[in-house]
């Protein structure tokens, strides 16, 4: 799920570093993601794994890490192998 | 004691563009209302110039705001276009009740976009005697 996500984030974060280089807990907001680059990057998310964010999650914290990015995933039913 | 606070942001019209295109409605139902799309009728980069403003509005509102984790959904936030020409911030739901607690109860908007950019200036005044109870029941009208 990870990959996906790094992959997201570089077609939409407009990230400041490769995203293969960010680690899970890593910050994205200090790597230069946006509150508008957030939005695009939650809807490709929602590409990739063929499901929708509910509004409750559209949060700066929900977007603050990879690792946090996976448990929204996780938490409204995406799977690893989307 | 007033309390006076600021908030101000700049967007990229380039990008909301590139988010038009990409994502269309998926991308403008979340982030705008109704009245806000109505108001920004027109070809692909005068519609980008005007939500560029409005998201902008949005951002410098939470900002004015000062909240975090809970930040209101960007539709609660709303640019209205006024006959004259100039524009206005209504608060709705969550981003009313923020505001109310805050006791912010007077707000104003300045907009501008040139050539990539798009700004927006938000300033908010009250009373600084914000109330503690969740009376939703402003929504922002006047404000």
């Amino acid at each position: 799920m990870d990959d996906i996500i790094r992959k997201v984030l570089s077609e939409h974060g407009k990230l400041t570093v490769d995203t293969a280089t960010i680690g899970v807990d890593d910050d994205l907001y200090r790597s230069g993601l946006t509150s508008h680059a957030t939005v695009n990057v939650m809807l490709g998310l929602e590409d990739e794994f063929d499901l929708e964010f509910p509004n409750r999650l559209l949060r700066k914290t929900t977007f603050q890490s990879i690792r946090s990015i996976s448990e929204a995933l996780t938490e409204i039913g995406a799977t690893a192998d989307a | 004691m007033i309390d006076v606070r600021v908030g101000v942001d700049l967007t990229s019209i380039d990008a909301v563009e590139a988010s038009l295109v990409r994502f269309g409605p998926r991308y403008t139902d979340r982030l705008f209302t109704a009245r806000e799309l109505e108001d920004s009728r027109g070809t692909l980069s005068a519609r980008a110039s005007s939500l560029a403003a409005r998201f902008a509005a949005k951002e410098a509102t939470i900002k004015a705001l000062r909240v975090g984790h809970d930040a209101p959904e960007w539709t609660e936030i709303e640019v209205r276009r006024v006959p004259d020409g100039w524009c206005s911030l209504h608060l709705l739901g969550q981003a009313a009740t923020l505001a109310q607690r805050a006791g912010l109860d007077q707000w104003s908007l300045a907009l501008t976009h040139e050539a990539n950019m798009a700004a927006a200036v938000v300033v908010a005044v009250g009373s600084g005697h914000g109330v503690d109870h969740d009376d939703t029941a402003n929504d922002g009208e006047g404000a």
